[in-house]
């Protein structure tokens, strides 16, 4: 049961994020990409992580890619908005040969570790609830937490002066 | 019958109840509207078909069903047709976990009381903010496939309304969830129970007003009513962004809006008005009778104030709304530390 | 946990993949910008399958720190193609070429 909601879903993520990279029109890249972040907070379900799955609807489906498609629709760019370029198809092969390079890596170190896999540990009573995160935030995680606030500042600040008509 | 399938079997009628009472009530809440705005101004307001013109909306739902399906031949047809269908289903999610009574044995039917909830997660809250955040999709890209400047417009105006104004609506529960200590629905309903100060009840609304003003402006803006309604406005954009829909999909917009007023309305009195707590008699009645009262002050709302200026929106979401959520909280979090009441 | 970690790592490292792959290849500014969300969107989900693997909740604290950086990053990725937009009237990587030399 669990194996094929699993089947399902990651069906799903990895369909609709091919689909992300080779959309001709962002508006359905951004669309495909929501699809994607949806799977996944299924996923974050199946792994016991309900906060998670709460922010991440809540932050990348609810607001992120609101933004997104907020900006697109504001360029309101035409529908071939970038012509294609003689000099893209060494562009896609030295790009693809690049990420090929990188995921075998990844594949590699992999294969090498799923010998000493051990079985996972059964989940703790409280496992994934906001309240253990709070906790763990407010104790074990406080200086990140704290900075993370200064990260934001920073950003609402700069995002107000780069969007600004007249810069000062 | 085994434990399994009595399990299934209840929720599935539960699930129905809730499903077909929501169908319900966005169909007779146009009718109250209508009767509520008509009597505001003197008039009859719909009165032929049937009595009061209680059959008013099925009339309605009859000639919406039947009529033809327009696709105008420049939109973007897979999201045209996508379009109406993600903005009624996140209106409809949101109210799964929103608890609607106490438990009941529906008068002695049922072996054991089954709970009047169709699911209480852990996470309850973030979960209706998270769904109901969902629902904007459908009207921006009903905007932008549309491929019309009006619409266009509209969805730009409610997508960036929708961002602006969730911001101050989070802020506004933060306030009630330090009290609680928990994001459970149910929990927060049970942190209600009891009395304040003889008879005033122990609800939220009492210890949180400025909260509780501020959740439900921002309910008004979330939902896209007046004095908010900008992305549809009539009288500047023919509309906004469903200009371009017809019958069924038309339909669709409509009754997400009406279904979306009454998630509000539901989480406003889950959150602040004690949900179905009540002194004697049943508590769905209670839970149903708050909502309405909830959904009238919106009417009212409609009838009475003129729609804000789109940079009036924005400065007073942003400089208004904003900052006093925030001295909210922080005034909230100081007296609770003050007074040990947190949770 | 009847689905093994490795399952959940090998999505992770696809949509990784996935990702890099329309960084490079891609010259949409607003599909670029799409893309590293996908790669930040993969790390997570490892972040959160190592978790729930090794019953420690550090994962899922990262978790929330990536998603709050990844907020930061596109408000103010998002404002500055929307000003590049502005003075070149192009969202075209490769047209954004006044750096080069």
């Amino acid at each position: 049961m669990e194996l094929a909601i699993f089947a399902g879903l990651a069906a799903v993520a990895a369909v609709s994020g091919v689909l992300v990279v080779i959309q001709r029109h962002a508006v359905y890249s951004a669309l495909f990409l929501i699809i994607t972040m949806g799977a996944l907070a299924g996923l974050y379900i199946l792994l016991e992580a309900h906060f998670v799955w709460a922010v991440q609807v809540l932050v990348y489906a609810g607001a992120i890619m609101v933004l997104f498609l907020f900006v697109i629709m504001l360029l309101n760019l035409p529908r071939e908005d970038v012509p294609w370029r003689p000099d893209d198809f060494r562009r896609i092969l030295i790009g693809g040969a690049l990420a090929v390079v990188l995921v075998g890596e990844l594949v590699l170190a992999l294969l090498f570790q799923a010998g000493e896999q051990a079985p996972a540990l059964p989940a703790s009573p409280g496992f994934g609830t906001t309240e253990t995160i709070g906790r763990l935030l407010f104790t074990e995680f406080l200086f990140p937490f704290e900075v993370t606030s200064v990260i934001l500042l920073v950003a609402i600040v700069g995002a107000m002066v780069l969007a600004k008509k007249q810069l000062l | 019958m085994s434990e399994l399938m009595e399990a299934l079997i209840t929720m599935l009628v539960k699930v129905g109840v809730v499903f077909a009472t929501l169908l319900f009530v966005a169909a007779y809440l146009v009718w109250l509207e209508r009767k509520v705005i008509a009597d505001i101004q003197v008039r009859w307001g719909p009165t032929r078909v049937g009595p009061f013109g209680l059959l008013q909306p099925i009339a309605d739902g009859i000639k919406l069903f039947f009529k033809e399906d327009l696709i105008p031949g420049h939109v973007d047809r897979a999201l045209f047709l996508l379009a109406p269908a993600l903005s009624v289903i996140p209106a409809f999610l949101a109210f799964a976990v929103v608890p609607f009574g106490g438990t009941t044995t529906l008068f002695g039917l049922l072996p054991k009381p089954v709970p009047m909830y169709l699911a209480d997660i852990d996470v309850g809250v973030l979960y209706v903010f998270g769904i109901t955040s969902l629902g904007v999709y459908g009207i921006v890209l009903a905007g932008w496939s549309s491929n019309n400047k009006y619409s266009l417009l509209g969805g730009l105006r409610s997508s960036a309304q929708m961002i602006s104004y969730e911001l101050s609506m989070s802020l506004s529960v933060v306030g009630v969830l330090l009290l609680v200590g928990s994001l459970r629905l149910t929990d927060i309903v049970r942190s209600q129970e009891g009395f304040l100060l003889w008879p005033l009840p122990k609800w939220f609304v009492f210890i949180q007003p400025v909260g509780f003003v501020i959740f439900f402006t921002c309910a008004l803006a979330e939902t896209n009513r007046a004095p908010f309604d900008l992305p549809e406005a009539e009288t500047e954009l023919v509309a906004g962004f469903h200009s371009e829909y017809s019958s069924m999909k038309f339909a669709m917009f409509f009754m997400a809006e009406y279904i979306n007023m009454a998630t509000a309305s539901a989480m406003a009195t889950t959150l602040f008005l004690g949900g179905p707590l009540g002194p004697l008699g049943p508590s769905p009645v209670w839970f149903v009778g708050k909502v309405l009262v909830l959904l009238f002050v919106f009417i009212w709302f409609r009838a009475s104030l003129p729609r804000f200026r789109y940079d009036q929106l924005m400065t007073f979401g942003w400089k208004r709304l904003l900052p006093l959520a925030f001295a909210n909280l922080i005034v909230t979090a100081v007296a609770a530390a003050a007074l040990g009441m947190g949770g | 946990m009847t689905v093994p970690l490795s399952a959940y790592l090998i999505l992770s490292a696809f949509l990784f993949f996935l990702g890099v792959v329309g960084v490079a290849t891609r010259r949409n500014a607003l599909i670029v910008f799409m893309c590293i969300e996908l790669m930040l969107n993969a790390v997570n989900l490892s972040f959160v399958a190592f978790a729930r693997s090794l019953n420690s909740m550090a994962g899922h604290v990262f978790v929330f720190f990536v998603m709050a950086v990844a907020t930061a990053e596109v408000a103010v990725g998002l404002a500055i193609i929307i000003a590049i937009y502005r003075n070149r009237e192009t969202v075209d990587v490769a047209e954004l070429n006044l750096l080069k030399w």
